[in-house]
């Protein structure tokens, strides 16, 4: 028994063959869903108007307002909880800088900067009630949605009479953290391309001469930022490996000395803080915040993740993936309006989508773990 | 062989509330040696290793641990002194790769100015390297751990803490659930890892699995070391017959409700 024999791998592995050692990177579902859908709206809907100047930043908005939240539910989901309270934190968020800084007044920097505290330590009350109670966190975060809505009308209608708070955008002129959020950059390339004729500009009206696109919004910088750096911290960091051990098997990671629970509340705060960006995005674009913005966005950001090939059960999933979910998503929705199709067909598609999604990604979790 | 005893359990006892689970163990380790824990379920096989670990506190009783005596509170004491236990399930994270798996929780790393990052190119030569080692060619050493055996997964588990400095391992039924061949590669495994001079505890209920590694062997019976034979001094069948020879009265405190 001493001597080992050469245990050769082949003679217990099947050789996998090249479609299956492709079949298990996680983004493969978004990269055949996003050609899937390019090609589509490029025959069907080519002449509408989508892929002009115009309509590329209309698309581009969209996705980019949808990878945000799904770049945060994505690690959550790796680390293997989730977070329902997304889309009441984005109402909540907004509402608290509309109280900040347009009903109490104070400065735009201190009305933001303080929304981002409160909404990352909501996140954070959120992960340690998860971790400390062993509760699933879809209860954990369902009570966080009702409760985070429930005051994101409760507030402005005491102290407003209403729940819809105007004025922002007034109230950020001049200030130096809001642009960060509601700016754009590039408006000087943007305007010499009109200038040159590459993109159209407006005709007649206040905006004559102006380009019909004329920068691109911080909103989207955001979105490619975060993608960025989420995606080079899960594959390229000591952290990410921790966030896939947390996920895969919380005993296991605990056992190796992982900080499970550290791990865990962080990604809930960086959730939240994913939440308060588009939040603080979407007041800045429309000058107002509304006590029923961000309904159902805590469902969309987990079927891009799911689209994006990220296992409902945690310890598997990319952050490009979700990130091609939102493009899905951004592209389908606008894309059916540019195509003359009714808009609540998108429902529809979204059903339908997740539902191959989930029934491809367990398919290949059973190639990965070689389950039959 | 060396002789020096890494590891002294004197007088081991443990209670929960009015159960004894542990009246009295005592067994020693020797580096570079393989010392066989026998016992059947309920022996207290488990609460033994635990209490070894770290993970349980002995009620009465003494460690010493490289002629230090030691008083763990948490198992990360026990690793960090040197005692590493590999479970049988619980060590490997499926899903993951194998370099993954294998420097989870000890993730090298590379700096890049002032941002560190997970060294993957270190991780995974050494990956491959002491897989090779211990006799498993891996297709990558991205390849998940999910697609390993039974038994590969237990050789990853018993490398990865060899390779993170582990001077005792403790090994609790890494055979239990593995064919005939996955066996034979797991117990090829203790082997070269004693002959590195790591003491080995192999916690089994299989007396032909002992019998084929191990240099010594203490049976475990309600709570109590029944004695330590050498090898060569004890013959298959008495083994079974000490192991077996509690098994009435084992039941019989089973159905009472009184074993661990």
């Amino acid at each position: 028994m001493s001597d080992t024999p050469q245990t050769v791998a082949d003679e217990r592995i099947k050789s996998m063959s090249r479609l299956r050692t492709a079949l298990i990177r996680p983004e493969l579902g978004g990269i055949v869903g996003t050609v899937a859908v390019f090609t589509f709206f490029l025959l069907f809907a080519f002449d509408s108007g989508m892929f002009n100047a115009q309509g590329v930043m209309n698309w581009s908005v969209v996705s980019a307002q949808f990878m945000i939240i799904a770049v945060g539910a994505c690690l959550l989901m790796i680390a293997g909880e989730f977070d329902l309270s997304v889309g009441s934190m984005i109402g909540f968020a907004g509402m608290m800088i509309a109280i900040f800084g347009v009903t109490l007044d104070w400065p735009m920097w201190m009305a933001i900067a303080l929304t981002f505290v409160i909404c990352i330590l909501f996140g954070a009350l959120n992960g340690y009630i998860v971790v400390r109670t062993g509760l699933p966190s879809f209860i954990v975060t369902l009570a966080t949605l009702f409760i985070l809505r429930g005051f994101t009308i409760f507030i402005p209608q005491t102290i407003e009479r209403k729940t819809i708070i105007g004025g922002i955008r007034e109230a950020a002129e001049g200030d130096w953290l809001a642009p960060l959020f509601g700016g754009k950059i590039l408006t000087g390339v943007f305007q010499w391309l009109g200038n040159a004729g590459i993109i159209d500009v407006f005709e007649r009206g206040s905006r004559k001469g102006q380009p019909v696109v004329d920068g691109i919004p911080m909103l989207i910088i955001w979105a490619l930022l975060l993608v960025f750096v989420a995606h080079v911290l899960l594959t390229r960091t000591r952290f990410g490996n921790w966030i896939f051990a947390s996920g895969g098997d919380a005993d296991a990671a605990r056992n190796s000395g992982v900080p499970v629970n550290k791990v865990k509340i962080l990604m809930f705060m960086f959730t939240a803080f994913c939440a308060t960006v588009f939040a603080t995005c979407q007041v800045m674009e429309f000058g107002s915040a509304g006590a029923d913005r961000g309904l159902l966005k805590e469902f969309e950001a987990i079927i891009a993740v799911v689209i994006g090939g990220a296992l409902l059960t945690g310890g598997y999933g990319s952050v490009i993936g979700a990130a091609l979910g939102a493009l899905i998503f951004g592209v389908v929705q606008q894309g059916l309006f540019f195509a003359g199709v009714e808009s609540s067909l998108f429902r529809v598609f979204l059903g339908v989508i997740l539902l191959f999604a989930v029934i491809l990604n367990t398919y290949i979790r059973r190639i990965i773990t070689g389950e039959r | 062989m060396c002789a020096r005893p890494i590891v002294q359990m004197k007088n081991i006892e443990k209670h929960f509330g009015s159960v004894i689970a542990l009246a009295g163990v005592s067994i020693d380790v020797n580096a570079g040696e393989c010392h066989c824990l026998l016992g059947d379920n309920g022996a207290g096989k488990s609460t033994f290793i635990k209490t070894m670990s770290g993970v349980h506190k002995p009620t009465a009783g003494e460690i010493i641990f490289e002629g230090q005596p030691m008083d763990f509170t948490d198992p990360r004491d026990a690793i960090a002194a040197g005692i590493a236990t590999v479970h049988q399930h619980l060590a490997m994270i499926p899903l993951m790769s194998v370099s993954r798996n294998f420097f989870m929780g000890n993730e090298p790393i590379k700096t890049l100015g002032f941002l560190r990052f997970f060294d993957h190119d270190y991780a995974n030569r050494v990956t491959t390297e002491e897989m090779r080692q211990m006799g498993i060619n891996l297709r990558g050493p991205d390849q998940a751990v999910g697609t390993l055996s039974g038994g590969e997964r237990q050789t990853v588990a018993i490398a990865r803490a060899v390779h993170f400095g582990a001077k005792v391992l403790i090994l609790d039924e890494p055979t239990s659930a593995l064919g005939v061949r996955q066996t034979s590669n797991v117990l090829a495994t203790i082997d070269k890892v004693r002959k590195q001079g790591v003491a080995v505890v192999f916690i089994t209920h299989n007396v032909r699995h002992a019998l084929a590694v191990g240099d010594r062997f203490t049976v475990l019976n309600r709570g109590k070391t029944l004695g330590t034979a050498e090898r060569g001094e004890i013959t298959p069948e008495e083994l079974q017959d000490l192991m077996a020879g509690g098994q009435e009265l084992a039941e019989l405190e089973g159905s009472l409700g009184g074993t661990v």
